[in-house]
C-alpha cells in the first residue's frame, strides 16, 4: 500500500501564524514521506521548543515534543533504542544553536544515522521577537533596540566544522527543492543536517532579502570536496541552496553499537555467572 | 563472635587500596563477613589513601571505629591514623620509617626491606603488607596463594611467582618474629552460603543488567563514574548499548527517548549532575516515560565534597522540578540492596511510568560487603503495560484510569501513533491547556505515585517490636543504625528501628504501624538541615527529634547510641502518641 500526503497529516489545528515559513518544511515533509513511502508507524519525529517545536504535533506518525535544546540526545536515545525507526530530529536557530548548541558536534562526532532538519527563522517567534544566533547584526528589535551586540553564526559553517556527513540547505520559498533535499537527508547512511531558511513574517520577514540571494549550487559541484563547500559558505553575493558536503563512508553510530554488541554471542546466563564469579 | 577491624594507610599510589581488596576477597573466601571503608585522596597521584576492613564470622553493620590493627606504610599514614588505634591494638610499621609511641603494641616489621631484598623493587611492598597481615589474622597460606593466582594470573607465571614469593616473605617474618597481642584468628571455615563482595555501584549495576536495562547514558562524576564504566564493559554482553554523553543533560534526554522507543534505560550520576537533569526529569515525568536515574550522592552544594559522604540530595529528589512532577525516590540500606532495589526501581518506573531516583552515596558507592550469591529470581521483573489490539483501534496515550496508569504504545505499533509532550495534554496526548484538563491530568499522573504509597517490602524493621524510643532512617545508615540500636538494647535500652527504602512516596501503612508503636521518635541522617526530617513531619504530622551529622562520613554505630541514650534520659521534650492519634 502506498502513502499519500494526507496519511501524514494529523487532525490537529496548526498553530503557526499564517505565512509563516515552517508550513512550506511542513508540507515539504509530509511529501517527502509519502515519496519515500514511510510507514507512519516506523517514523518519530522529534523536537524541542519553539514555533517548530510544534512540527511532530501536526504530523501523524509518532513524535516526541521534548524540552528546549534537547532534540538531538532525545532523537539519539530513540534511534539507538529502536534502530528500524526512521527519526527526524526538528527544531529551530534558537534551539539547535542557542540552548542546545553543545549538543550538535557530538551528534556529528558520533555521525547518529539520524535527520536534523533545522528551521532556521532568524529569531525567537514564540517568545516575541527576540534576537537569535542567526539574527543578523543590523536587526533592530525587541532585545535588540541598538541593534544586535553579537555577530551570527553561520549553521552551514559549523556543520562543516564539526564534520557533518551531509550538509545541506533548502528554504520554504522552494518546496519542491526542499522536499528533495529533506528525502536525501532520510536516505542519507549518517547524521544529515539541512539548515532550512524559514522566515517569521511576524518579527523578522527575511522573505526579501532571502528572494534575492538565494542561489542554487551549480550541479557540477563536487560534494564530497569540504574545501569547496567553505568557499560556497564564504560567497557573500550569494546564499547558497542545496547539498555542501556528503560522506557516505562513515560508520553509523548504530552500526558501531551493533558491532562491539555484535563480539558477544547472546548468552545472557553464561554472562551472569560470569560476572558474579568477578566478585567471588 | 569474632570482629575485627583492619586499616591500611599509606601513600596512594603505594597499593593501599588494592592490598585492602585481597584482604577483603580472602576474608570472604575464608566465609566471613565483611564492610569496607576506603578515603581518596583529592588527587589522582600520591596524597594520603586508607582502606578498611572490618570482618566478622557474624553480619558486619557498620564500618566500625577504632582499629584493632593499623598497618602503616609512612609516617604520615601514623599521624593521619594513629589516634584511630584501639588502646590495645596492634600497629604494624617500619621501623625505618619512624618510632611510634602509645599503649598500643607496636609491632615492627622493615616492610621496605623485605620488599626490596624479594621483589628488587619498592613496588611490591602491598603484597607483602598482606602476608604479614594474613598471617597475623591466622588466615591459610594456600588460600591466599590461590588469590596472588587469580589475581595475577593473567599477567604470566613470572608475576603470579613473584607476588606470591612477596606475600610468603611477609608471612614468613610474621611467623619468625611473634607479636604478644592476642586475636581472633580467620582460619577457612564451611558456610552454609557462598560469599560474593561487591561495592553498591557493582551491585546496583549487576541487579540494573537483570531488571533488563538496556540502554545506558552517562556522563562521568565522581563517585557514579564507576557505574558507567561497568556498563561500557558489560552492557554489550546483554545485547545493551551504552553511550558516554556530552553532559548530564544529554545522558538523560537519550534516556528518555531510548525509553520512549521501548528500551529500559537508566542513567548515574551524583548530586551536580542530577541538578542537570532535573528539566527532563519533569519531561519524563509529564510525558509518563519510565525511566531510572541513580545518585550516588556526596557533599554538597555546588561541587561542595566530591569525594566525601553526604545524604543532601534527598530535597532535590524528591522536590526537583518545576511544575509538580510526580516521581518515585528509593533508597537501599546496603550493598545486598542495591542490586534487589535497583530491580524494584525498574519495575516501579515500568509500573507508573514515572521517572524512579535511587539515592545512594559516597559511602554505599564505594565501601565492599560480603552477601550471598544473588538470586536473580528473587525480584519479579515488571514490565511496562502495553495498549491491546482493541485498545490500539481507538488508541488514546494517556487514558484515564483507576490506578492512573494507561497502556504505552511503543513507536513501530500500527494504531499507536501519538506524539509524547511536555505540554499539558488530552487523552490522546494532543496539547490542551483547559483547565478542566490540566486539573484531570495532574490527578493522574498524581494517583500513580499515591497508589505506589501502598506498596509492600519499602521498609524494613529491626530492633524491639515495641519500644518507647522508636528510630527512622533511610538509605545507607542502615547497618550503623541498627549497630547503634544492638548497643542500646545491651545497655537496657530497647529501641524499635524502621529503615526506609522508598523515601518518596512514604509507605504509608508501614510507617503508620511504627508510629503508634512508640512514644518518641528520632530521625537520624547524613545532612545539615534534616531533610527527610522535614518531609516525614510534613506528612505525618508528628514531632520527631532530628539527628544529623554532616562532617562527610557515614554515621559511627557509637553515634547512634550516644543519641539514644540521651533520649532514653529524658533530654527531648517530643512526643508521638497525641499528635498521631489527632
Amino acid at each position: 500500500m502506498s502513502h499519500t500526503t494526507t496519511d501524514y497529516k494529523s487532525d490537529v489545528k496548526i498553530t503557526w501564524c499564517p505565512g509563516c515559513g515552517d508550513f512550506a518544511v511542513l508540507n515539504a515533509l509530509y511529501q517527502a514521506l509519502a515519496t519515500m513511502d514511510l510507514d507512519p508507524k516506523n517514523v518519530v519525529v522529534v523536537s524541542g521548543i519553539g514555533c517548530s517545536g510544534r512540527l511532530p504535533i501536526f504530523v501523524n506518525s509518532y513524535g516526541f515534543h521534548g524540552v528546549h535544546g534537547r532534540v538531538l540526545p532525545t532523537a539519539m536515545g530513540i534511534k539507538i533504542g529502536n534502530p528500524k525507526l526512521t527519526v527526524i530530529a526538528v527544531g529551530g536557530d534558537g534551539d539547535g544553536l542557542a540552548i542546545g548548541g553543545g549538543h550538535f558536534p557530538h551528534a556529528a562526532r558520533r555521525n547518529i544515522d539520524i535527520t536534523y532538519i533545522m528551521l532556521d527563522n532568524n529569531i525567537y517567534g514564540l517568545t516575541k521577537g527576540q534576537a537569535s544566533p542567526t539574527t543578523l547584526q543590523s536587526f533592530q528589535g525587541k532585545s535588540s533596540p541598538y541593534g544586535v551586540s553579537e555577530e551570527n553564526l553561520n549553521p552551514i559553517a559549523l556543520a562543516l566544522a564539526y564534520d557533518v556527513s551531509f550538509v545541506a540547505r533548502g528554504y520554504s520559498g522552494q518546496l519542491k527543492h526542499l522536499t528533495d533535499l529533506i528525502i536525501e537527508g532520510v536516505n542519507h547512511k549518517g547524521f544529515s543536517f539541512i539548515h532550512t531558511l524559514s522566515p517569521c513574517v511576524v518579527f523578522n520577514d527575511t522573505y526579501k532579502y532571502y528572494g534575492k540571494k538565494v542561489t542554487p549550487i551549480a550541479p557540477y559541484e563536487n560534494t564530497s570536496n569540504k574545501m569547496r563547500a567553505l568557499e560556497l559558505w564564504q560567497d557573500k553575493q550569494h546564499i547558497f541552496l542545496g547539498s555542501f558536503y556528503k560522506d557516505e563512508t562513515r560508520q553509523t553510530f548504530n552500526e558501531r553499537i551493533r558491532d562491539i554488541i555484535g563480539q558477544f554471542p547472546r548468552d545472557d546466563e553464561k554472562y551472569f555467572r560470569e560476572l558474579v564469579n568477578r566478585y567471588a | 563472635m569474632k570482629d575485627i577491624l583492619v586499616r591500611i594507610g599509606g601513600e596512594g599510589g603505594e597499593g593501599v587500596i588494592s592490598c585492602g581488596e585481597m584482604l577483603t576477597t580472602a576474608f570472604a573466601r575464608s566465609s566471613y563477613d565483611v564492610y569496607t571503608f576506603r578515603t581518596y585522596p583529592a588527587e589522582i597521584k600520591g596524597g594520603p589513601a586508607m582502606f578498611q576492613v572490618r570482618a566478622s564470622d557474624e553480619v558486619v553493620l557498620s564500618q566500625g571505629q577504632a582499629a584493632d590493627i593499623l598497618i602503616t606504610f609512612n609516617e604520615e599514614a601514623f599521624q593521619l591514623h594513629g589516634k584511630s588505634i584501639h588502646p590495645e591494638g596492634l600497629l604494624v610499621y617500619d621501623p625505618a620509617h619512624y618510632k611510634p609511641e602509645g599503649t598500643f603494641e607496636a609491632y615492627a616489621v622493615p616492610l621496605d626491606e623485605i620488599t626490596l631484598n624479594v621483589v628488587k623493587s619498592k613496588l611490591g611492598k602491598n603484597v607483602v603488607a598482606l602476608g604479614v597481615c594474613s598471617r597475623i589474622l591466622g588466615m591459610s597460606i594456600d588460600l591466599l596463594e590461590q588469590m596472588v593466582r587469580d589475581r595475577f594470573g593473567k599477567k604470566g607465571e613470572l608475576v603470579v611467582a613473584k607476588n606470591f614469593e612477596a606475600l610468603k616473605a611477609g608471612y614468613d617474618y610474621v611467623d619468625k618474629h611473634p607479636f604478644k597481642k592476642k586475636l581472633p584468628t580467620f582460619e577457612s571455615v564451611q558456610s552454609p552460603f557462598k560469599r560474593i563482595v561487591m561495592s553498591g555501584n557493582e551491585a546496583l549495576s549487576v541487579g540494573a543488567i537483570s531488571a533488563g536495562c538496556r540502554y545506558y547514558g552517562g556522563y562521568p562524576i565522581t563517585p557514579a563514574s564507576d557505574i558507567l564504566e561497568f556498563m561500557e564493559k558489560d552492557l554489550p554482553k546483554f545485547g545493551g548499548a551504552v553511550v558516554q554523553t556530552e553532559d548530564e543533560i544529554s545522558a538523560i534526554a537519550s534516556v528518555v527517548g531510548a525509553s520512549y522507543a521501548g528500551k529500559k534505560a537508566m542513567s548515574a550520576t551524583s548530586g551536580p549532575g542530577l541538578a542537570l537533569m532535573v528539566e527532563i526529569l519533569g519531561l519524563a515525568a509529564m510525558s509518563e516515560i519510565p525511566i531510572v536515574i541513580v545518585d550516588a550522592q556526596r557533599g554538597g552544594p555546588s561541587t561542595g565534597l566530591p569525594t566525601k559522604n553526604e545524604q543532601s540530595d534527598l530535597n532535590l529528589a524528591v522536590y526537583g522540578a518545576h511544575g509538580d512532577a510526580p516521581r518515585i525516590v528509593l533508597a537501599p540500606g546496603d550493598v545486598e540492596e542495591c542490586l534487589y532495589y535497583i530491580i524494584h526501581a525498574f519495575n516501579l518506573s515500568e509500573k507508573y511510568q514515572c521517572p524512579v531516583i535511587f539515592l545512594t552515596d559516597q559511602s554505599l558507592a564505594h565501601r565492599t560487603q560480603t552477601f550471598p550469591w544473588p538470586d536473580f529470581t528473587k525480584v519479579p521483573i515488571v514490565n511496562r503495560i502495553l495498549p491491546t489490539e482493541a485498545e490500539l483501534k481507538e488508541y488514546k496515550r494517556f487514558v484515564m484510569t483507576e490506578n492512573g496508569v494507561s497502556p504505552m504504545a511503543l513507536p513501530g505499533m500500527e494504531g499507536g501513533c501519538y506524539a509524547a509532550t511536555g505540554l499539558e495534554h488530552s487523552e490522546r496526548g494532543s496539547p490542551n491547556f483547559t483547565p478542566k484538563m490540566h486539573t484531570q491530568m495532574s490527578a493522574k499522573r498524581a494517583k500513580k505515585i499515591q497508589v505506589c504509597s501502598m506498596e509492600k517490602g519499602f521498609t524494613s524493621r529491626y530492633g524491639a517490636k515495641k519500644a518507647k524510643i522508636g528510630i527512622i532512617g533511610w538509605g545507607s545508615t542502615q547497618g550503623a543504625i541498627r549497630e547503634g540500636v544492638d548497643m542500646a538494647a545491651k545497655a537496657g535500652i530497647p529501641v524499635a528501628h524502621l529503615q526506609m527504602k522508598m523515601v518518596y512516596p512514604l509507605p504509608e501503612a508501614d510507617v503508620r504501624e511504627f508510629l503508634s508503636s512508640v512514644e518518641q521518635v528520632i530521625v537520624a541522617e547524613i545532612n545539615y538541615s534534616g531533610q527527610f526530617n522535614h518531609i516525614f513531619r510534613s506528612h505525618f504530622l508528628v514531632p520527631t527529634i532530628s539527628l544529623t551529622k554532616c562532617e562527610g562520613l557515614p554515621f559511627y554505630a557509637e553515634e547512634i547510641f550516644a543519641k539514644i541514650k540521651s533520649v532514653a534520659a529524658g533530654s527531648e521534650k517530643a512526643v508521638v502518641g497525641a499528635a498521631l492519634s489527632r
